[in-house]
């Protein structure tokens, strides 16, 4: 090695604040302080959206409508799938990607650091106009999808907000996405290969190529929709003799698409955090790296299968059918690589891990009900019924949710320089594990047995599951305060962290904790890959990283 | 007495193959199967929840076990063992989805064919249908008989070719479904159809998406505006069964429902008699007032909704527009 290579630093734990809590509320460059910006955003759409989820669960509560009532219900739907994705998961996989991005690849910041700051600034408007319209008592209506025609007769103003508020989060993304691949592939430092990079850099490479591919034509979507919608052209409106079924293409060309772009990153969060807590080296690196790419491609060719009921050819769903079984392949290569690094491991439960794991089993029951919703037959049957809303949020709460808090355990002392507190997070999981599964494993049987999704008023045959579930809901919704607690507590208050608290191998943890302005006091140096847990270190247990260092450096 | 692994595992995969063959039979989730088609189905999910409920068991199994097994013990901070993969067994874990993908696959083909799907006359797009857009035109189009490409579920592979014994032309409007009997005229708020034989649904939207969903059958098709859908099946168990709506199509969406009703041929035919007896008479039931029965139905139950009374007029508003079309 030559002689400017330093060792990591284990610098003082909390060095001097050098910022001020104004820095986190202007036009910031730093893509720590964007990301730490992006974090609370989404989380507080999170939250909003979440009181959404709640009042629907009391609606269906009873059969007939009598607490949102039958005209505000579609309101509070669409905005709560719209903001939950939009406002919630896709910003949160932004914000960790702009956190851990530049100090996983040892780089001082993003590629385009002023783009950076403009990509989040789009995402508080976005997110204002949503509510605004829900203010001016004239939300959308039509649901996330807002499919025409519904959407071009259920008033414009709502539409209209809606279709500007996720173009402008779009390019939100679409902004991001430049900067994440331009940074991964020209800011590492020189002698790192892209195998040499954490999982966490591969899947958001995968992302960000899936973003620039598809959000364009999702915005060309809804540019043709709003000219339907205000300037009477006929583009989808069939008075017109427009086609309602090309919008259902060109959207779900995005939406199909960006269930991988909410779950990829948390793949990649996952990826990183079970090797540390489990003391193991992540398990089949290059399957797990490759599987992301591959995923990324396999979900741009099947985005039909949210069609099989709609104007899709018997041909083309065959075809569509075969696309997305094959996609379990990258899939389920990752659940059993995930297995196989947590079996056999020493593992640390913590807050971290425990989401971790809680992960991996909640995701896979989603992956399941995902391969038999892929199957046309089976699908005809379930297609938008509460069977869907059970499977998707297997994977957008069970996969994502799960995954992001997972993350936010294990990343918050790098964010913040002190510790979560642990009973605390522990009761956080285990009130979201039951909640969680109470509110949504019913909904596979509901939709089964014949109760619609998107229904305000139901069989009242169905009314015990509902019941179950609103429990569920009402638990999940109490969960949320642990944490939160929790995470407002220890930000001031936690113990202090120090740089490497989890005694983790990647870059971001080289250096303090939080980390500098310019993220590492000289380049760091590649001293061993992001997961060469176990390698010769069994003697070494209480030797700090900088002795193990030094030992290093000694046998070269 | 401590097993060696081999048995322990043995027994293990014993155990989980059979709870997942029984789970996989007595699950007891799906509704009654009242259609040729339905037992299809079910067979199929089935099988799908045995492959899952094995799957479950061993991947969760696994997880569970590693959480008790190779937990941390205290003051224990080494790592664990180095290992960073295993060629063997990456390359079986990766056969095994795709077996299993692929035997899914061949077998959903094989279900969906048998039910229809891929019938030449339901299977390929002829595009947006402008005829439904002029008024006037939209129900009356179809002469009985005729076979127009539709796109949906078609006849089974053996009726293919053949007209289905029973046509009915079925109109989904915001929010509710009217049903139309080509061959004589009679309509109704309720679809009646006979009991083992052909029926042909042939399906259109008068404004926005719906969608026709027969859970007990296991059918479901969307009923698209500008554009005719279809869904041919058999009902094989009298009874009565709700049909649904299962498209977004507006505030009283969760409303929009009525029933089937799958009579014996010979009660059929009385119906029907009856129905064409009525409508000769000048009582048989008119769009209007299948309209007014719908309205009067979600004016009771929105009652206690306070919805507004703009909503329910911008419903009525609709009826002298819809006698135009039929
Ligand atoms: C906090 C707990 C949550 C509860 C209790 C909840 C509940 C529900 C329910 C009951 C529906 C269906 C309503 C209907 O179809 O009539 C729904 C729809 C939906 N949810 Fe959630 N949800 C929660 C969290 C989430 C999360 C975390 C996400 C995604 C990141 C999400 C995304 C969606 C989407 C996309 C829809 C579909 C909206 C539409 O059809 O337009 N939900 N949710
Ligand atoms: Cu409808
Ligand atoms: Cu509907």
């Amino acid at each position: 090695m030559t002689s400017t290579s330093v060792e990591p630093k284990t610098s003082p734990p909390n060095p001097e604040p050098e910022r001020h809590w104004k820095d986190f509320f202007g036009f910031s460059t730093d893509h720590k302080v964007i990301g730490i910006q992006y974090f609370v955003t989404s989380f507080f759409f999170y939250l909003v959206a979440g009181l959404m989820a709640t009042s629907i669960r009391i609606e269906l509560a009873t059969p007939n409508p009598d607490f949102l009532g039958a005209e505000n219900y579609n309101g509070v739907l669409t905005l709560h799938g719209t903001m939950m994705i939009f406002l919630w998961i896709v910003p949160t996989g932004a914000a960790f990607a702009n956190y851990l991005i530049p100090l996983m690849i040892g780089a001082k910041d993003m590629a385009f650091p002023v783009l950076n700051g403009l990509a989040f600034w789009l995402v508080p408007p976005g997110g204002v106009l949503l509510l605004t319209s829900l203010i001016l008592n004239q939300p959308p209506v039509a649901g996330w999808t807002s499919y025409p025609p519904l959407s071009l007769i259920s008033g414009e103003v709502g539409e209209m907000m809606w279709i500007l508020s996720v173009l402008l989060l779009g390019t939100s993304s679409i902004l991001g996405g430049i900067n994440f691949v331009t940074t991964i592939f020209k800011m590492r430092i020189k002698d790192m290969s892209l195998y040499d990079m954490p999982l966490f850099c591969w899947s958001m490479l995968a992302t960000s190529l899936l973003i620039l591919v598809s959000t364009p034509v999702l915005a060309g979507a809804l540019i043709l929709l709003s000219f339907d919608l205000i300037a009477g052209t006929a583009f989808f409106n069939p008075t017109g003799g427009g086609d309602p079924i090309v919008y259902q293409h060109m959207f779900w060309f995005y939406s199909h698409p960006a269930v991988y772009i909410m779950i990829l990153p948390v793949f990649g969060l996952i990826s990183d955090i079970l090797p540390v807590h489990a003391r193991k080296p992540i398990f089949g690196y290059k399957a797990i790296a490759y599987s992301s790419i591959a995923i990324a491609f396999l979900g741009n060719i099947v985005w039909a299968h949210h069609m099989f009921t709609s104007g899709t050819p018997g041909w083309l769903r065959v075809f569509f059918m075969a696309a997305t079984m094959i996609i379990a392949v990258p899939t389920g290569i990752k659940v059993f690589s995930w297995v196989a690094t947590v079996w056999g491991g020493k593992l640390r439960l913590n807050s971290a891990m425990l989401f971790a794991i809680g992960f991996v089993s909640m995701f896979l029951i989603g992956g399941l009900s995902g391969v038999m919703v892929a199957s046309v037959p089976f699908d005809i049957h379930v297609h938008d019924t509460y069977f869907i809303v059970a499977h998707f949020h297997y994977v957008l709460f069970g996969g994502s949710v799960f995954g992001i808090f997972a993350g936010i355990y294990h990343w918050f002392p790098k964010m913040v320089g002190r510790m979560m507190n642990e009973t605390w997070g522990k009761i956080h999981f285990v009130l979201t594990f039951i909640g969680f599964n109470l509110a949504f494993f019913p909904m596979h049987i509901l939709g089964l047995q014949g109760m619609p999704r998107r229904v305000v008023q139901y069989d009242p045959a169905f009314t015990t599951l509902n019941q179950v579930c609103t429990v569920g809901s009402l638990i999940l919704a109490v969960s949320t305060l642990p944490f939160l607690v929790n995470a407002a507590w220890s930000w001031f208050k936690g113990p202090i962290a120090g740089a490497n608290p989890w005694n983790a191998l990647t870059l971001e943890w080289q250096t303090s904790s939080p980390p500098i302005i310019e993220n590492f006091e000289e380049e760091p140096v590649l001293w061993s890959g992001p997961y060469d847990y176990g390698v010769d270190r069994e003697q070494d247990d209480d030797k700090s990283v900088s002795e193990l260092l030094a030992e290093v450096k000694a046998q070269m | 007495m401590k097993l060696p692994t081999s048995i322990t595992t043995l027994i293990a995969g014993i155990l989980v193959t059979l709870i997942s063959l029984w789970y996989g039979q007595h699950h007891g989730w799906m509704p009654e199967a009242a259609s040729r088609e339905a037992p299809l189905v079910d067979d199929l999910f089935n099988m799908m929840m045995t492959i899952a409920t094995a799957l479950f068991l061993l991947i969760q199994g696994a997880l569970i076990i590693a959480i008790f097994r190779f937990r941390q013990k205290p003051g224990d901070n080494t790592d664990g063992p180095p290992l960073e993969g295993d060629i063997g067994l990456e390359i079986v874990w990766t056969a095994i989805p795709v077996v299993i993908v692929m035997v899914l696959s061949v077998y959903s083909f094989e279900v969906y064919n048998e039910m229809g799907g891929l019938d030449p006359a339901a299977s390929r797009d002829p595009g947006p249908q402008k005829t439904a857009v002029v008024p006037g035109t939209a129900m009356a189009a179809t002469l009985p008989g005729q076979d127009k490409i539709a796109l949906g579920v078609g006849a089974s592979p053996k009726q293919q070719g053949n007209n289905a014994m029973v046509n009915v032309d079925v109109l989904g409007l915001q929010y509710a479904w009217i049903f139309t009997y080509p061959d004589s005229g009679v309509v109704s708020g309720e679809l009646h159809v006979p009991a083992g034989q052909d029926v042909k649904l042939k399906i259109a939207a008068q404004d926005v998406i719906h969608a026709v969903w027969i859970p007990q059958f296991r059918l479901k098709q969307d009923a698209i505006p500008g554009r005719d859908t279809q869904l041919r099946f058999k009902p094989e168990v009298t009874g009565t069964y709700p049909l649904i709506c299962a498209e977004l199509c507006g505030a009283y969406h969760g409303a929009m429902r009525t029933q089937v009703i799958v009579h014996t041929p010979e009660e059929y035919d009385e119906w029907l008699q009856s129905q064409i007896a009525a409508k000769e008479h000048g009582d048989g039931l008119t769009v209007a007032q299948i309209m007014a029965n719908t309205d009067n139905r979600l004016a009771r139950q929105t009652q206690d909704w306070n919805i507004s009374p703009e909503a329910i007029a911008t419903l009525q508003h609709m009826h002298p527009q819809m006698h135009h079309h039929l």
